[in-house]
């Protein structure tokens, strides 16, 4: 079976300064794959890179997306063909309605698979339930994107977009980064909704405190670039209790 | 000794000088009106067209801009009129009075005059200049030298009063068109009297063929009595080869409410220049100016708000978007006069580049000589934004569509200022289809 996700001995550096060292990582579907790490030790980079955000250079290694070459295709391609990014920091975009940027986003992806565009009643009757689950404020869809948004209305948003866009592979950049246990546990729960025997994550993260929500099938330490030990969920336990200190003077 | 030294005129100065010789017999107009052309043509043969030196000119140098002086334009035949049936497009659907100007004069035949609210007068210019009933030196634009070259020259347009108290509903559409392939000059010169209390929505809309390099210079001057309020919008979408100048002239009474919008998509050479004077206390003036610029187009937006009494109101935002090598100029001053107490100015002037060898200048001005006010000015340039793009573009949005959504939501906010829905969503549509055009 072709992996959904199959990363070998990637290499990409940012500013002439090296951020990955020759990273390998498998992905199936239906598993969800943790990745912990040190502050600076690639998580971001890595979530970057995968989704094609320009000022990264490739200067190893490979990536394959259902087997095909994920580094040869731009953002859009690469989102079109099912991979979804939530930024850790989401961005604001003052003048473009929440609405008409997800109607635009889905239409954009159908379009290029082929697919036929949605209408805008459609569309707005799927993220209304959406949102509903989210507890997400309609009277937010009119706003600006993220314009004004708390931390938490963000990362719902970002959310909304995950569940309105079906990807096939989510790849979570600190979700938890700025949300409160309420605002954490509406979002995990949106994210295990999501959970589906054909569908991939990757849940990238300081702490632990995300995977009691999210729990993950395997957990990855990265440090300084490379993954440098792979367990089950009882190793997130384990890296509380006693740090990155260990895998960070293994990796240097 | 003083040796004044005079540039050598060019062919287009020694072109005008030869059509005025020519033509000043049968342009329209009395003996008042043929006074006042000889002496604004005197005002601009002893300046020439401007160049760069000219503050007020300093990045549209016409001297250089303007290779020759076009014929003036024959009145519309049949063909013409046939040609120009179907202009002004953009508002097409919309419950407006289309009044249509082709080729510079005033087509009443195809122009809807019927059912004219009650206080409103619309007529030729070329009637009003005959009776020599539009006798009015230039105001606000001064000496200008383009401003003086339409007085010598205006052969028609539109005079339209609206009686005190008087509020139209129904907007006025002054649809200017150029027809046919024989490029030519056309001066109108158009009046709006507006009643103390009296409101009225003016649009405007300026079209023509892209094969021709047609000169168009149209003169508007405006006269909002005090608690007045007109709602002015204007779209410059010249073809790709015209030459536009266009003055603007508006003395804006007490209390009045006076709200632009101007939109230029069109034209290889614009110049917008805007002479507003908030003659009253308590007047509030809105200007709003868009453009969008691609090719090689300069357009120049040139604006002059004059606080003359106290506790008046003025905002002006000026946004560009320029592609490839063309050059946006914004040149905005806020005078505040000694008894302008209490005035609250602002400007803003903003561009976005999408090119490496796109122009934009920006020169805001206050001169103020009252203490009690409060005025700022600022201005940005710059390129889309990486990160946004980015962000779009990770939610499968082609990178085109992700900066055309970027674009937007820069110009939405412009268009969201005038007043009236339908007319927004027609600038609305015209931004889309520029940016749907764009390579």
């Amino acid at each position: 079976m072709t992996a959904l996700l199959d990363i070998r001995g990637l290499k990409a550096e940012i500013d002439g300064r090296q951020i990955l060292n020759g990273l390998d990582l498998t992905v199936n579907k239906g598993e969800v794959h943790a990745i912990m790490g040190p502050n600076g030790a690639g998580k971001s980079t890595l979530s970057y890179v995968l989704s094609g955000k320009p000022g990264y250079e490739i200067i190893g290694g490979e990536v394959f997306f259902n087997g095909e070459d994920l580094l040869a295709l731009d953002p859009d391609e690469r989102a079109a063909k099912g991979l979804f990014l939530a930024f850790q920091y989401p961005l604001e975009i003052p003048g473009v309605a929440t609405m008409t940027f997800l109607r635009t986003a889905l239409n954009a992806q159908r379009k290029k698979r082929g697919e036929e565009e949605l209408s805008s009643p459609d569309v707005l009757k799927r993220v209304r339930e959406l949102a509903k689950q989210l507890g997400i404020d309609p009277e937010m869809l009119k706003r600006p994107l993220n314009v004004g948004f708390s931390g938490g209305e963000k990362k719902r948003n970002e959310t909304l977009q995950m569940a309105l866009l079906e990807p096939k592979l989510c790849v979570l950049d600190e979700t938890d980064s700025g949300l409160d246990i309420d605002a954490l546990r509406i979002v995990a729960d949106g994210v295990n909704r999501l959970r589906a025997a054909d569908r991939g994550m990757i849940v990238i993260t300081h702490y632990q405190r995300l995977l009691d929500y999210i729990v993950p099938d395997v957990v990855h330490v990265l440090s300084a670039g490379r993954i440098v030990k792979t367990g089950g969920k009882e190793l997130a336990l384990e890296l509380e209790a006693t740090g990155y200190a260990q895998y960070q003077n293994e990796a240097a | 000794m003083n040796v004044e030294i005079r540039p050598e005129k060019t062919a287009a100065e020694i072109g005008f000088a030869d059509l005025f010789a020519a033509a000043r017999q049968s342009l329209p107009g009395g003996q008042s009106t043929e006074v006042l052309r000889r002496d604004a043509f005197d005002l601009f043969v002893g300046q020439g067209l401007p160049n760069s030196r000219v503050e007020a000119w300093k990045y549209t140098d016409l001297r250089r801009l303007v290779r020759d002086a076009k014929p003036l334009a024959p009145r519309p035949d049949p063909v013409a009129r046939t040609a120009a049936r179907d202009a002004g497009a953009v508002f097409a659907g919309l419950d407006v009075r289309r009044l249509l100007i082709v080729d510079g004069a005033f087509v009443p035949e195809l122009s809807d005059l019927s059912g004219l609210e009650s206080g409103v007068t619309i007529r030729a210019t070329a009637e009003a200049l005959a009776a020599d009933e539009m006798v009015f030196p230039l105001d606000m634009a001064g000496t200008d030298p383009v401003a003086s070259l339409n007085i010598a020259f205006a052969a028609d347009g539109v005079a339209i009063t609206v009686a005190p108290n008087v509020v139209v509903e129904r907007p006025i559409h002054l649809v200017f068109v150029t027809t046919g392939g024989v490029p030519a000059a056309m001066f109108t010169r158009s009046r709006l009297e507006l009643g103390s209390g009296a409101a009225l929505t003016l649009v405007e809309t300026h079209e023509g063929p892209d094969q021709s390099d047609y000169q168009v210079n149209a003169a508007l001057q405006v006269e909002v009595g005090d608690k007045g309020r007109l709602d002015h919008v204007k779209i410059t979408g010249e073809g790709a080869a015209a030459l536009h100048i266009a003055t603007l002239e508006a003395s804006i009474g007490a209390g009045a409410d006076y709200r632009e919008f101007g939109f230029t998509t069109g034209g290889a050479v614009v110049r917008n220049q805007l002479f507003l004077r908030l003659a009253g206390e308590g007047t509030i003036a809105a200007v709003h100016q868009a453009s969008l610029l691609a090719g090689r187009q300069h357009a120049d937006t040139t604006l002059v708000v004059d606080h003359v009494a106290a506790g008046s109101q003025s905002r002006e935002v000026f946004k560009a978007v320029v592609d490839d090598e063309a050059r946006a100029v914004f040149q905005g001053r806020i005078t505040v006069q000694p008894g302008a107490q209490q005035t609250d100015a602002r400007m803003m002037a903003r561009a976005l580049l999408l090119s490496d060898e796109a122009v934009a200048n920006c020169k805001p001005e206050l001169e103020i000589f009252a203490d009690d006010v409060q005025c700022g000015h600022g201005t940005t340039t710059g390129a889309l934004d990486d990160q946004l793009k980015f962000y779009l573009m990770a939610r499968g949005i082609p990178e085109k569509e992700a900066e055309a959504l970027l674009i937007q939501a820069f110009v939405g906010e412009m268009i969201d200022a005038v007043a009236r829905d339908d007319l927004r969503d027609a600038l609305s549509r015209t931004m889309l289809a520029w940016l749907k055009g764009r390579k």
